[in-house]
């Protein structure tokens, strides 16, 4: 169930800041943990930097949802760049196509509870995490 | 667009990063400090990040960017004050960020970046 | 509703205002037997009283039944805290169908004993919803005290200036451990301790996720300028962590809370002296 949504353009370097910005007022709200809140956000800033260097832009959804007496904080990073061929080697650590350090996806795959990567080549890349309250 | 400044205290440089800054903004820093370690002959540089809410792996890998590139000038780095929630964050995101010393605050890494030299100095010494 | 019933229900509503005295004594008198003086007289006569009327008020309107069940969770709340059982807390509830049915003998009208049975099927229902309230309430005060206990049974205290401490004691949660981890963290910010000793002699064994926490707190606290010290390893837990093939890498550990003391000590340039006749120890006392 979703509660509140919020859809964000990502289509340069302010707009990243904007999106952690809002992912962290978001979780201030939800009552994430102080730990949370800064694992969240670190995810969100480097899904949303791989949408902007890796398909040149995208957008990304901020949604609250609620699952029985648990509440979450759910981004939902889609692009249509040139997709993932290889969904398994992208999530390995250190595997880069862009020159980066290669712990983008896999990294902040670890500081959520569920994470989800919807990919094929020419079809774009959506990416959905999830972090639920204590 | 936003600079962050670059204090001289003595032979040490000193940089407070204060909010959110964008990718761009990070990688004019790295540039700006590299400079300035070679135009002043720097002998170390602190970088305090106490405000700083959330490292990701861009501005990890500017900070062992700019640690590596000291080095090579002569310089020791010590970033100091990383928030509880950001270390034990960035440990979780798989980095470790090695060869980067860390004190807890300002006046920890100053004294810390003073035992460096001091031990440097005595070093040169004997082998004179 | 059919007429009859209607008839026989409001037959035994004037019956409860009528001799809403009588009534109230006997009840009070028959829910306060079994439990012996555990209880208050006065405070038992002042509870029922305040349910008896938001009954009455119930009968007519639907206000009066969220009133009552309000006071009824209440009641609940309040004796399970002073450790009655459901079964005792809802025993005074249906001791109403006692107080009542010995008037309705006395009667012994058809009307009489058909309302009681609607009004004996009514107290049934709030005995029943006694015991959902006392079982949610006993939740609660579980839920508080696993809570409290987490608190205190995760300390982190100061052994010297520059050197923290956490003793763990008992079984080793991912949740607790990751507890204890932050507080420990946030404890060498606020006191400026730049080593941190984490004593695992009181645990009896850990599991990967457990070891994992560990490793990752002394990778953070390295992080931020600060160096962890575990110590109280047993053998069991050394054999765990070397089985399961977690790289503990370069942290240091001691065998004894001591040992990891001196080491930190002598790592933060303190040298401990033993005290001779004129020879005195690293600091004097000021008395």
């Amino acid at each position: 169930m979703v509660d509140t949504a919020e859809e964000l353009a990502i289509t340069s370097n302010d707009q990243v800041v904007i999106v952690r910005q809002k992912v962290r007022s978001t979780a201030i709200d939800l009552g994430l943990s102080l730990i949370d809140q800064t694992k969240v956000v670190t995810a969100a800033s480097e899904l949303a930097r791989n949408t902007l260097v890796h398909a040149g832009g995208g957008r990304a959804r901020i949604e609250i949802v609620q699952a029985g007496l648990r509440r979450g904080l759910r981004l939902v990073f889609s692009d249509e760049g040139p997709g993932i061929s290889d969904l398994k080697l992208a999530l390995t650590d250190g595997w880069s196509s862009g020159g980066g350090l290669g712990l983008g996806l896999s990294g902040s795959r670890r500081l959520v509870d569920e994470f989800i990567l919807d990919s094929e080549p020419g079809r774009g890349t959506i990416v959905t995490v999830t972090k639920w309250t204590r | 667009m936003e600079r962050v400044p670059i204090l001289k205290i003595g032979d040490v440089l000193l940089v407070s990063i204060q909010g959110d800054l964008d990718d761009q903004a990070v990688l004019t820093l790295q540039e700006d400090l590299a400079e300035k370690v070679v135009t002043t002959s720097a002998v170390g540089v602190i970088i305090d990040i106490t405000s700083v809410e959330i490292v990701d792996s861009f501005v990890g890998r500017m900070l062992s960017t700019i640690a590596g590139m000291a080095r090579m000038l002569d310089a020791e780095t010590i970033v100091v004050g990383m928030r509880p929630a950001v270390a034990i964050t960035l440990v979780e995101l798989g980095l470790t960020l090695g060869g980067l010393r860390t004190a807890l605050d300002l006046e920890k890494g100053i004294a810390l970046l003073g035992r460096a030299n001091e031990s440097a100095e005595t070093l040169t010494a004997v082998a004179k | 509703m059919t007429v009859q019933e209607n008839t026989s229900k409001r037959h035994i509503e004037e019956l409860l205002r009528g001799k809403e005295e009588e009534i109230l004594k006997r009840w009070v008198e028959i829910s306060s037997r079994p439990l012996r003086g555990r209880l208050n007289e006065t405070q038992t006569a002042k509870e029922l009283r305040e349910i008896y009327r938001a009954l009455l008020r119930s009968f007519d309107h639907a206000d009066g039944a969220t009133e009552l069940r309000a006071l009824l969770a209440e009641l609940s709340r309040s004796r399970a805290q002073q450790g009655f059982t459901p079964g005792e807390t809802a025993m005074a509830v249906f001791g109403l169908k006692d107080a009542v049915s010995e008037l309705v003998e006395a009667e012994a009208g058809v009307e009489a004993l058909r309302g009681f049975l609607w009004l004996s099927s009514t107290i049934d229902g709030l005995g029943l919803y006694t015991f959902e309230a006392y079982t949610t309430a006993r939740e609660k005060i579980i839920a508080d005290q696993a809570e409290e206990l987490l608190e205190l049974s995760t300390p982190v205290v100061k052994l010297w200036e520059g050197i923290v401490a956490v003793p763990l004691v008992g079984t080793l949660d991912s949740a607790r451990t990751q507890v204890v981890m932050e507080k420990l963290l946030q404890t060498l910010v606020d006191t400026g301790s730049e080593y941190a000793v984490i004593d695992i002699t009181g645990v009896p064994a850990v599991d990967t996720q457990v070891a994992q926490h560990l490793l990752k707190t002394v990778m953070a606290a390295r992080l931020m300028g600060a160096n962890c010290v575990i110590s109280g390893i047993r053998p069991q837990i050394a054999h765990t962590i070397v089985t399961l093939g977690i790289e503990f890498g370069d942290i240091i550990t001691k065998a004894t809370l001591a040992d990891a003391l001196a080491y930190a000590l002598r790592k933060s340039g303190v040298e401990v002296v033993g005290r001779r006749q004129t020879r005195v120890a690293v600091r004097t006392e000021e008395s």
